[in-house]
């Protein structure tokens, strides 16, 4: 099976992604996949500062129930509240509709530690 | 075997209705009731059947269930044995059915049997003392991570690390981190075993306590237990024993010859006494002399004449409970779920050492013989009382809703995880080897089916495929939310 692996996002090993053109973080296609029917995720609060690496949020499946790592620190400008009732949208678009939260800046270095999508495709294959 | 479950509905979609759905009855207030008014209603519905309704709808319910008294239930770590009846009669004896209150002095027989079941478990597992006190086997877990946690604290010896194999049960995991431990989760090695490389590597000034399971999650012996034993008390760490697989050693081998200093009882599991469901139950924790001062508030021991505590009760003149001197303080009240503890030993006392160390030769010889009789791929052993079979390109949940069509029992599905779609399959030791030949039997048909088959199934029983998506997305998590 072929996984999703969009060229213009960064990755963590633990399989979240983050987009520095808009800053949003999410799962990916691979981990949705794992984790099979997604039935809650917990977000942090707009405003809430998150340390890279650090735990940001649960997600649970009707499998497992995972934590969520931060690819970068920074602030948590927006999150997307549609998945408190459709938590399905992180199988459907993990890259899109899925998506997690949104940071208020993406500073270009903090990237450095990141997988590129090859790295993550090489990881995941 | 054939199998065709009876499905009780009133059309296509509803089961067996309520029994408020059948019919009820508005129960109008007593006038003369001396109940304050604001705690109490004017009237209230409730359902008003004739007893063969009331019996007949019960059947039912139990018609369209599926459970160890229908047929072989072998899932995996569970342990879901028969257990003897004889057990519940003994419990309902009503001179056991003392009030928690009384003084000692006046209920010395409950007292003994308390101190005999102490130290008969300290026996099985080689531990030194004993607490009845936990009311199931998490909360058991729980309580000796705060042994634990106080032997470290008395010896102001603050650590911060509880490691944990990664194919460990979820309560160990939760036991540590809601003890304040941060939980470290160790590797399996490529033999299914602990690494004994990655354990060195996670240990450290900070252990408190590494949690094992012996046999483990696989079935497998640990075989270098006594080295595990050292490294982590070398670290000043301590060994935690869970009782989940004790059925396998049961009169053979005790955690504690093997270097571990706490250790919980699933009374379920091993001692036949109820699973589940909510309680109650029990989950005593055995420990080593040097922790028996923080057992759980009260504890029972034996004392002579003048009140010195003795250590055999043979010797005793009375028994008396009394504060351990640094206990944890209480974990539930008294003496834990006496009653259900009163079925552990009975059965104890009906098996004797000899029923005991058969139980666990026939645990691990049932497990065993299915293992070599189920055509799907067992990839670790030698095993003791459970294998984990793999159903290869099968979706084991699929398969597992299959084998109901079968009339068993499935075993529990893809975990541990080291076994990709895991069938992780105890049989246990009551299984005559009739019915291990008809569980093989029906793993050999299902592991036989195509996906289409798998993914319809089942069709035989009352309740068909579940919707877990939506029941995990909307849940009704009370009956009143049935009219919504």
């Amino acid at each position: 099976m072929s996984f999703e692996v969009p060229e213009d996002c960064r990755y963590l090993e633990t399989h979240e992604w983050v987009r520095p053109a808009d800053g949003r973080v999410g799962i990916t296609d691979f981990a949705q996949d794992e984790l099979g029917d997604v039935v809650f995720v917990e977000l942090p609060g707009e405003g809430e500062t998150l340390e890279g690496e650090a735990e940001f949020g649960v997600i649970e499946s009707i499998k497992a129930v995972s934590d969520l790592y931060a690819p970068l620190s920074g602030t948590v400008a927006t999150v997307n509240e549609r998945l408190i009732d459709e938590p399905e949208l992180v199988n459907e678009d993990p890259f899109g509709e899925g998506w997690m939260l949104e940071f208020d800046a993406v500073v270009e270095d903090d990237l450095e530690g990141l997988l590129s999508h090859e790295a993550y495709r090489d990881q995941i294959e | 075997m054939t199998y065709d479950q009876a499905r009780w509905t009133d059309g296509e979609e509803r089961y067996e209705p309520l029994l408020s759905e059948k019919r009820s009855r508005e129960v109008e207030r007593d006038a003369d009731d001396p109940l304050p008014e604001d705690l109490t209603r004017d009237s209230l519905e409730l359902p008003d059947a004739s007893e063969p309704e009331l019996a007949r709808h019960y059947t039912r319910l139990s018609e369209m269930n599926y459970g160890v008294e229908s047929g072989p239930f072998p899932l995996g770590s569970c342990t879901m044995k028969y257990n003897p009846s004889f057990t519940e009669d003994v419990a309902a004896d009503p001179a056991g059915h003392v009030h928690p209150d009384r003084s000692d002095e006046s209920v010395q027989g409950v007292l003994e049997l308390q101190h005999r079941l102490q130290d008969w478990l300290g026996r099985i597992g080689g531990m030194d003392a004993v607490t009845l006190q936990p009311p199931a086997g998490a909360a058991g877990e729980f309580t000796g991570i705060l042994v634990t946690k106080a032997y470290h604290e008395s010896r102001n010896d603050e650590r911060s690390e509880v490691i944990v194999p990664e194919s460990a049960h979820g309560t160990n995991f939760a036991s540590a981190a809601m003890a304040g431990y941060d939980v470290v989760s160790l590797p399996s090695g490529d033999d299914g075993r602990v690494d004994l490389e990655a354990l060195a590597a996670a240990l450290s000034e900070e252990t408190a306590a590494l949690m094992l399971t012996n046999p483990n999650t696989l079935g497998l012996f640990e075989r270098d237990i006594e080295r595990v034993a050292e490294m982590v008390h070398d670290v000043g760490g301590l060994l935690y024993y869970d009782g989940a697989n004790l059925n396998a050693l049961l009169g053979r081998a005790r955690p504690g010859d093997m270097g571990f200093d706490v250790m919980h009882y699933n009374v379920h599991k091993t001692f036949a006494t109820p699973h589940g469901g909510g309680g109650p139950g029990a989950g005593p924790v055995g420990v080593v002399d040097e922790l028996a001062e923080f057992l759980p508030d009260p504890h029972v021991r034996a004392v002579d004449d003048e009140g010195e505590p003795v250590p055999d009760a043979d010797d005793a003149a009375r028994f008396r409970t009394y504060t351990p001197e640094r206990s944890v303080g209480k974990v539930h009240g008294y003496a834990g779920n006496w009653l259900v503890l009163m079925k552990a030993y009975a059965y104890i006392a009906r098996l004797g050492d000899p029923g005991l160390a058969d139980a666990s030769a026939k645990a691990v010889l049932n497990a065993n013989y299915l293992a070599s009789k189920v055509d799907y791929e067992v990839p670790f052993g030698p095993l003791h009382h459970e294998f984990v079979a793999s159903a290869g390109e099968q979706d084991a949940a699929d398969a597992a809703k299959r084998m109901l069509d079968y009339g068993v029992h499935p075993p529990t599905t893809k975990w541990p995880e080291i076994v990709s779609e895991a069938l992780m399959t105890e049989p246990t030791e009551v299984e005559s080897r009739r019915t291990l030949d008809q569980l093989a039997a029906a793993f050999n048909a299902v592991g036989d089916e195509d996906d289409e088959t798998l993914e319809r199934a089942p069709e035989r029983t009352a309740a068909r495929r579940i919707d877990q998506v939506r029941a995990a997305r909307e849940p009704r998590l009370s009956w009143h939310e049935l009219d919504e």
